[in-house]
């Protein structure tokens, strides 16, 4: 399965909750298969989707997913230490582990080598660290939407891309109706 | 009152609650303020860009972030500053240690301190200098100023502000 199949698969769990999207084919995937208001789309800034989805899972009640990628988390992987302690147990950071920079011509990661992000989150302190197949993301993310524990899920799967039209939405009018929704769901 | 108490004042005057934090000796004091207020959530952030990131998050979240880190971190930040936070249209308060101005003994701050004042006006960031202790006085309109325009917005303090190294 690649990125794409998985996104699909999530998409009716996915749907109304708030979810912080990783930059480029992510984002552009997830808005291809289901655009909602509930979905904020980083158009740039590779790296910080878990740095954003936690400062937003400390500041209000509703659950959190961040949709982001072993090469992003790579790129900022001082997001590990920061999220294991400043706990919020409303935040599931996805990692879809596809072993490469897909939006950049699926050049290899260190975490498709020898590093296992899965080993590196616990070593940071993440308490509830789950790796999957990507066939079994469905249940990992339905349980941990069920809990009440801040969950890191490590979904390994293949790379590969689909084609994908480029998001031309504005920044400002996807950061307005995200907030908006924010508001909504926690009213 | 002390000029850190005064900040603090005026951070949660402008109902700022979440404040992200690289360390910095000479706002050590602003951030054991920060860490002591009951009114702030104190995140200490590994990289500035990253709680830039943490910063937007929170504003999404309905709250008011500021970040406190030295000026330094204008060469990490600007990719995130401009694709993130000016982009998408956020406040950000940068509450900003301006190494490398007089006082300054470290001759490695000097690189940078050169290069701060002309990156912000290149970003097109509002920047105000605190130099005297009465500079102090306009942070409160500063904060306001941010909040109203949606802008990441500069504050830069330095060495003679904060009364030596």
């Amino acid at each position: 399965m690649i990125r794409s199949e998985i996104l699909k698969e999530l998409k009716p769990l996915l749907s109304d909750q708030l979810v912080v999207c990783n930059i480029g084919l992510p984002s552009q995937e997830l808005h291809m298969i289901d655009d909602q208001p509930t979905n904020f789309y980083m158009l740039g800034t590779m790296g910080l989707a878990s740095s954003i989805g936690l400062g937003l899972a400390l500041c209000q009640k509703e659950k959190v997913i961040a949709i982001d990628g072993d090469g992003s988390v790579l790129t900022n992987l001082g997001t590990l230490p920061t999220i294991a302690n400043n706990t919020a147990d409303n935040f599931i950071l996805l990692i879809i582990d596809n072993g490469s920079y897909g939006s950049t011509g699926d050049q290899p990661t260190y975490a498709g080598k020898k590093t296992s992000l899965t080993d590196v989150a616990k070593a940071c302190g993440c308490d509830n660290v789950v790796e999957c197949r990507a066939e079994n993301t469905f249940e990992v993310m339905k349980e941990a939407l069920l809990g009440n524990q801040m969950t890191i899920i490590v979904c390994k799967c293949e790379s590969g891309n689909v084609k994908v039209p480029v998001i031309t939405m504005d920044p400002v009018v996807i950061r307005d109706r995200f907030m908006k929704a924010v508001v909504s769901k926690n009213t | 009152m002390l000029i850190e108490d005064k900040i603090v004042r005026d951070f949660v005057k402008n109902e700022i609650s979440f404040v992200t934090t690289v360390p910095c000796k000479q706002l050590a004091g602003v951030i054991d303020k920060i860490e002591d207020s009951k009114d702030i959530y104190h995140i200490p952030s590994n990289k500035e860009d990253e709680g830039m990131g943490l910063c937007a998050g929170a504003y999404l979240g309905g709250k008011r972030p500021a970040i406190i880190m030295q000026n330094t971190a204008i060469g990490v930040t600007i990719n995130t500053l401009v694709t993130l936070t000016q982009f998408y249209r956020m406040p950000l308060p940068m509450l900003i240690s301006y190494r490398g101005e007089l006082g300054e003994p470290v001759a490695c701050q000097v690189e940078m301190a050169v290069h701060t004042k002309a990156l912000l006006n290149q970003l097109h960031i509002p920047t105000y200098h605190f130099h005297k202790e009465d500079d102090v006085e306009e942070l409160d309109k500063i904060l306001q100023y941010t909040f109203m325009c949606n802008k990441p917005v500069a504050i830069l303090t330095d060495a003679t502000f904060w009364k030596g190294y």
